[in-house]
């Protein structure tokens, strides 16, 4: 529906008196606030939120919905992201009582299906890590890079070396060198070759016995599949160092390779990405992590162990890091992995990985005509364009590309990332998607490089708003409503 | 698998698991069997919402953006505070970030103080977050049930970060923040406090008595205990501190003709751009479920969070003072409590009569001998307001 309401604020709605929910009357004998609270503990007033009816909350929230572009309503490639489809089935056995209203204390003999479906969800991706140990506690894919980088210093301060660098690829997340930087190590960066690969001699020059662990993303940010990492791997280990892959990017490599076999010590999944969690408008994720058998004593605890009788939670492991979060980990988001790995199959899974390279090279193949691809036109599950020679043409940058596209209609790729590429439009289609999708898609973009640069420096014209101003928000930042 | 095959074959999984719901269920310790307003589930399953990412494209994500600012905003009202993000992992992490936030706040990461009574498993995520940090962590006893001003005066210093307290604790009881902050800030030390959002319906909000930076567990809040996750992070803190904050952040602006609008903003302070010298690693968080928190908070309204305190507190007392009445079990420690309470057992036997409670339907209680074995003969007792007259009298007949 184009015509909505207008978008006021909660607290702009509010109404004195309103509420949306009635509690019933208190069913115990009460005793007075002053005989039970001690004095100055309680507040004069209740908190000063807002007063709505339940219709007018509706009303508000479904509004604001329609404003979101989302896999469910629009094609979404934002490179790095993997916005594939979420499927429905899984949306409602996540929410069964019998999953989803489990508290995390209850004891273990009644949760035995859940204690199944977690320790099922172990095994599956330790078989595609190619890894044995895996912890499920990790809340995102960030998350899960910090656990196995204090499992790596667990590793090394046990080995009783002192190894205080984890050298990142230049091209990689920015939650990488994050990562290395909160779990007390130094980031060291590394260059990416004209290839579009790893230089490998700027890395010998930077392993030493100093270098706990080496992050790669592989495939890349690039999209591309860095071929050397079986030789990288052994550079590394020679040094003493760890491998750790980024798993962000598994959507192009699952049932083809296993980062086990390919010389990776540790990595993380994201099942929000891979394996069709929904992203939830910036989350829940999750991120388990695998790792070698010598590494998996540090993993945190529990984890799931299955005995004769039944299925229990480990804490007995005294090499364990410790958590890194409060109770199991995300389970909801496990439960729709689950789902999704059953559904799937081992042939499955490799024909997600086919089919997300598949389209991911026929995109490539219709854009790379008017817009370059700097590191050549194969790719994996992603692949980066440039708009440089559109600017330098006729000033129209990435950023204006991805605003029309809006018009027409889809989401944005990922722009200005990775940052070693100017002008960069990171775009990811997914396997989910059909040839008819990617094919108006491409043809959007095409007619959008033939339009009028100021038409497009204005883009988007058919939101409901123009370019924010983004340098104001910033720079006077208003983070809270406040009255009046 | 095909779906009416997977949805059999989960649907006998489920079947195999005992959901709170067909039990009596007084577990607490950080997650709590809150009542979840239809509306909350209505508003989190609109597909628009849920299968969209973060906010990267304003203009075609004015919804999520929306929403987050109205949580900031909502947090921000239920806390006293001046800035809540956009939200984190879970209370455990949150107050991990916090502490982090603190130490570079005040410039002092050598010493950080928590005490004994803050969540066993909050502590735990601190001690791991700092393990390979030069960060000393201090843990200050409280073998009465709270922390004693004068020993916490005794523990800080002008080397300490921050002190990390919970309130209401992990044992239920009422901790005496005012004085607890005034030591920690003539150290020069921040006060970061722990909460239980639903006891902010009745309680003094911590930006009313000097806290410098809340976090808390956000279940409660209209989110499925879904064994342990996916959960809600809260993090606010005075202005201040902003520019130190972990994790997104939205703000208020205008379009190019003037009209309101919302941005991710102070995005300088993230992993994306600042790389190694940002303020956390944190990129994906939890948005959906501040979302749920933000429909809670507005459905329930400031006299909703106030009637569900109170429900939460009288019954909580009711089941104290019944199960105490009857012989059997005594209040481990004489303190002021709110939802929760620490019962000790007068014959040492815990595990056998959760047992008994557990075969008639009953989750009497969380045993805390895991965390301290000094209170491996006590159960921690959580009421909420969605337990019943009957269903208390019948916890108190099982734990006889």
């Amino acid at each position: 529906m184009r015509y909505r309401q207008a978008t006021q604020l909660l607290f702009e709605l509010s109404h004195p008196g309103c509420r949306g929910v009635q509690l019933p009357a208190c069913d115990v004998p009460e005793r007075p606030l002053a005989e039970i609270l001690p004095p100055g503990s309680t507040a004069s007033a209740p908190p000063p939120l807002p007063e709505l009816t339940e219709p007018e909350l509706v009303r508000h929230f479904v509004n604001l919905s329609t404003q979101n572009m989302s896999v469910d309503t629009h094609f979404y490639p934002l490179g790095s992201c993997t916005m594939k489809y979420n499927p429905k089935r899984n949306e409602r056995l996540a929410g069964l009582p019998g999953l989803a209203d489990l508290h995390p204390y209850q004891p273990e003999g009644t949760l035995q299906g859940l204690l199944e479906i977690l320790h099922a969800v172990q095994e599956m991706l330790a078989e595609i890590a190619g890894l044995p140990g895996v912890s499920l506690q990790p809340a995102a894919g960030a998350h899960g890079e910090l656990t196995a980088l204090l499992v790596a210093a667990a590793y090394f301060r046990d080995l009783g070396q002192n190894r205080t660098t984890v050298i990142i690829p230049d091209a990689a997340h920015g939650t990488n060198p994050a990562s290395a930087a909160m779990a007390g190590f130094t980031a060291v960066e590394v260059k990416t070759c004209a290839k579009g690969l790893v230089d490998v001699k700027d890395l010998a020059g930077k392993l030493d016995a100093r270098t706990a662990v080496f992050m790669i993303t592989n495939p890349n940010t690039l999209g591309l599949f860095d071929g050397q990492i079986a030789r990288i791997a052994g550079m590394v280990h020679d040094a003493g160092g760890l491998v750790y892959l980024d798993g962000a990017n598994m959507n192009a490599i699952l049932g083809i390779a296993r980062p086990g076999d390919f010389g990776a010590d540790m990595m993380h999944f994201n099942p929000h990405k891979t394996f069709s969690g929904p992203h939830g408008g910036g989350g829940p994720g999750a991120g388990p992590v695998a790792v070698g058998a010598a590494l998996a004593p540090y993993l945190p605890a529990p984890i799931v162990v299955q005995e004769q009788g039944g299925f229990r939670l480990d804490y007995d492991r005294p090499k364990s890091i410790g958590r890194v979060r409060g109770f199991f980990g995300n389970t909801g988001v496990l439960v729709r992995t689950y789902c999704y790995l059953r559904t799937l199959g081992p042939e499955g899974l490799r024909r997600v990985a086919e089919n997300a390279v598949l389209n991911a090279n026929y995109l490539l193949s219709r854009l790379k005509h008017f817009l370059p691809a700097p590191y050549g036109d194969r790719c994996t599950h992603e692949f980066v364009v440039s708009a440089s020679r559109l600017k330098a043409d006729r000033g129209v940058t990435a950023m204006d590309l991805a605003k029309r596209l809006l018009d027409y209609g889809f989401h944005a790729p990922t722009v200005y990332f990775p940052l070693i590429v100017r002008e960069a439009l990171m775009i990811e289609p997914t396997e989910t998607e059909s040839k008819a999708t990617l094919d108006a898609f491409a043809r959007a973009l095409f007619r959008i490089t033939e339009e009028p640069a100021d038409m497009l420096h204005e883009a988007p014209h058919t939101l409901r708003i123009s370019r924010p101003d983004e340098v104001q928000a910033a720079r006077k930042a208003v983070l809270r409503w406040k009255e009046g | 698998m095909g779906e009416l095959e997977l949805t059999a074959h989960v649907g006998d999984l489920a079947g195999r698991n005992l959901p709170a719901g067909q039990a009596a269920c007084f577990l607490g310790g950080g997650a709590y069997d809150h009542f979840i307003p239809a509306v909350v589930d209505f508003v989190a399953a609109r597909s628009e919402f849920y299968t969209a990412y973060t906010p990267y494209q304003p203009e075609a994500s004015q919804g999520t953006l929306q929403a987050i600012f109205e949580y900031q905003t909502l947090i921000t009202q239920l806390t006293g505070m001046d800035v809540s993000n956009a939200s984190l992992y879970d209370g455990a992490s949150a107050a991990a970030e916090a502490v982090h936030m603190a130490m570079h706040a005040t410039r002092r990461p050598g010493r950080v103080v928590a005490a004994a009574s803050v969540h066993p498993e909050y502590r735990q995520v601190l001690a791991t977050y700092l393990a390979n940090l030069q960060t000393e962590l201090v843990t200050l006893p409280t073998p009465q049930g709270t922390i004693d001003p004068d020993g916490l005066a005794g523990a800080v210093n002008d080397q300490t970060a921050c002190v990390l307290v919970q309130h209401p604790n992990f044992f239920g009881c009422l901790e005496e923040v005012q004085a607890l902050g005034e030591i920690a800030h003539r150290a020069g030390a921040l006060l970061v406090v722990s909460v239980d959002p639903i006891s902010l319906g009745l309680l003094k909000r911590p930006g009313d008595y000097g806290a410098d930076i809340v976090v808390a567990e956000g279940q409660p809040l209209g989110i499925p205990m879904s064994f342990g996750g996916p959960y809600l992070g809260i993090l606010a803190c005075r202005e201040q501190l902003v520019r130190r904050m972990p994790g997104r952040l939205v703000g208020q602006t205008g379009d190019r003709r003037g009209k309101r609008c919302w941005v991710l903003t102070l995005q300088t302070r993230e992993q994306h751009i600042r790389r190694e010298k940002a303020t956390s690693n944190v990129c994906t968080n939890q948005g959906l479920l501040a979302l749920r928190a933000a429909v809670y908070l507005a459905a329930m309204g400031p006299h909703g969070m106030r009637s569900v305190a109170k429900l939460c507190l009288q019954k909580a007392h009711y089941a104290m003072d019944r199960l105490t009445a009857q012989g059997g079990w005594k209040p481990a420690f004489d303190r002021p409590v709110f939802k929760e309470f620490v019962l000790r057992a007068a014959d040492g036997q815990v595990d056998r009569r959760l047992e008994r409670a557990r075969e008639q339907g009953v989750f009497a209680g969380v045993p805390l001998g895991r965390w301290y074995p000094e209170l491996a003969d006590c159960l921690l007792v959580a009421v909420t307001e969605k337990r019943t007259k009957a269903q208390i009298d019948r916890l108190a007949e099982t734990l006889k």
